[in-house]
């Protein structure tokens, strides 16, 4: 099966900090795939490598096939990458529905999906539970409830790829067995890139872990495979007392 | 926003339209022609709006825009000799394509540069029309002559120099463009624009190409500002350069931010505001400069977001 998602050599610098050095990567279509590692590894630089936020510095990044090195985040995201935000960045002067209805009324635009962008909105609202929140604007929503709007205007894009970063932070325990079956439903129809810190969700919902540490990729491989690597434990989790 | 009460909006806009008509018969002599050139001006105010209210770039050369249908209007009847509704689509032609050019080249930059940058074109473009006095009559202007100014429909005429066919004329225009910008914004365009005012870098990654929305916006703002420009020359017969200058790219700022920024009726209650302040003020003091400037800071103080803005923020939350 070809990978989703390649990288090769990919180097993002920073002045002289290598935030990103030199990662080879590859996604498979299909997988719920976590990244972690410590603060400072260069996991919100790589994705932000991908989705186009930011110019690499030098390598390659191939998208179900094409290069996509050199092209503008927009385009990307038409492709269908879709990347929602570390820190919450929706529309706070607008309602939840005009949040959502932003990336439905673009996927109707492209030819990408079809119907009202009614019908768009209100199903993307109701798959992440803010449909009755509707006409709230989107600032006056609790934290965790803007969290889902984010999750909610990423969905409406139809992504291919859905990069979540930090998805969980600032979330309630409770809200978080929410957010697994959400994102375990997205992952029928979307392959998923997480970035998590919260260990027990990464260690629920991944296929597989990719582990950044000092810009580099440390270790890959099932969660069992990760929890037994000794350099994976120093480097992140703690070495045992 | 867009989703609340559309018939509401519609009755409001369809209501404001019929007031102006019903006081062309009612208004003296005298407001009667103020009000006629406050509608077009506040036309200008409207096409301002559609890129400072809506998009947030704070443009200060919007006199070129004014001043391009002005003079393309004015051209095209005095140099050329067309009639009225053909050097009218001149105007807007000369508008929407310096408004192109002036988009694909101001739009690299943002913020203050922006402004800084629509100022420095918004200046050449006085200085050029000062520099070509052969054709432009320089700072004395041009006058567009009294039998060019007649609109000529089948077998009968219509002269645009006749009051209630002015006001009727300028009615019209203004129906029209306040119309077109209501729907613009109730629009996924409008949407659009909002989102980039809001936060241009999350629109970009719900993939929207915000370069190219952007130039579309200050294109179709710089030909509802030429239109504005077209008209004024058409039906008050005057093209000088004075409503080139830096001040004419101030005023319709002023205005809006009086009157509301990205309200659809803030331009028009904002050009009438500041229209009646300094009519009322210059009749008490050759010092009204000062009673508008005080008028100004009083409502700075205590209705930041412009007339319409606060009125929107504290009761009508449906105002488009």
């Amino acid at each position: 099966m070809m990978p989703l998602l390649t990288t090769k050599n990919l180097a993002r610098n920073f002045g002289g900090l290598r935030a990103v050095d030199g990662v080879d990567f590859q996604l498979m279509p299909g997988e719920i795939r976590a990244v972690i590692g410590p603060n400072g590894a260069g996991k919100t630089t790589f994705v932000s490598l991908i989705s186009g936020r930011i110019q690499p510095s030098s390598g390659m990044i191939v998208f179900d096939g094409t290069d996509i090195t050199s092209r503008p985040a927009y385009l990307r995201v038409r492709q269908g990458i879709a990347y929602t935000f570390q820190i919450t960045s929706v529309f706070a002067n607008l309602s939840a529905y005009d949040n959502v209805a932003l990336p439905v009324q673009r996927t109707l635009t492209d030819g990408r999906s079809k119907g009202a962008v009614r019908t768009g909105v209100m199903a993307a609202l109701e798959r992440t539970g803010l449909a009755d929140r509707a006409h709230m604007p989107a600032g006056q929503l609790s934290y965790g409830h803007q969290r889902l709007l984010e999750v909610a205007m990423g969905l409406a894009l139809k992504p291919r790829l859905l990069i979540l970063d930090e998805p969980t932070q600032g979330l309630a325990d409770s809200e978080i067995d929410n957010f697994i079956e959400l994102v375990r439903e997205i992952a029928k129809s979307a392959t998923v890139l997480l970035i998590e810190h919260n260990m027990p969700v990464v260690m629920q919902l991944a296929d597989r872990i990719t582990v950044f540490n000092a810009g580099r990729i440390l270790a890959e491989g099932t969660p069992e495979q990760i929890r037994a690597n000794t350099q994976v434990q120093e480097a992140y989790l703690g070495t045992a007392p | 926003m867009s989703e609340a009460s559309p018939a509401k909006a519609y009755a409001l806009h369809l209501g404001v339209i019929a007031l102006l008509f019903a006081l062309s018969f009612v208004l003296p002599e005298y407001h009667h022609g103020l009000l006629a050139r406050i509608m077009v001006l506040a036309v200008f105010a409207m096409g301002y709006n559609m890129l400072f209210g809506y998009v947030g770039l704070l443009s200060l050369g919007h006199a070129m825009f004014f001043a391009a249908g002005l003079y393309g209007a004015g051209f095209a009847v005095i140099h050329l000799g067309w009639n009225v509704p053909l050097a009218f689509l001149a105007g807007i032609a000369c508008g929407a394509l310096l408004a192109l050019v002036i988009g694909l080249l101001a739009l690299r930059t943002t913020g203050v540069a922006f402004m800084i940058v629509t100022m420095m074109f918004a200046q050449v473009f006085y200085l050029v029309i000062l520099y070509f006095a052969a054709w432009t009559g320089g700072d004395q202007g041009l006058v567009v002559p009294q039998p060019a100014r007649v609109l000529n429909l089948g077998a009968t005429s219509l002269d645009l120099t006749n009051p209630t066919v002015r006001y009727m004329s300028a009615l019209a225009l203004f129906s029209i463009v306040l119309l077109i910008t209501l729907a613009v914004v109730r629009s996924r365009y409008g949407r659009v624009l909002v989102a980039v005012r809001e936060n241009e870098e999350r629109t970009k990654m719900l993939g929207y190409d915000t370069f190219s929305n952007k130039l579309i916006a200050v294109v179709v703002s710089g030909t509802i500002c030429a239109a504005s420009g077209a008209a004024y020359a058409l039906l008050f017969g005057y093209v000088g350069s004075s409503l080139a200058s830096v001040q004419y790219s101030i005023l319709p700022l002023l205005w809006v931010l009086l009157g509301g920024a990205a309200t659809t009726l803030g331009a028009l209650i904002g050009t009438v505001f500041m229209y009646y302040v300094i009519d009322i003020a210059s009749g008490y003091t050759s010092a009204y400069l000062l009673i508008v400037g005080i008028a100004l800071i009083l409502l700075v103080l205590f209705f930041p977001k412009g007339i319409l803005g606060t009125i929107r923020q504290r009761w009508l939350g449906w105002l488009p």
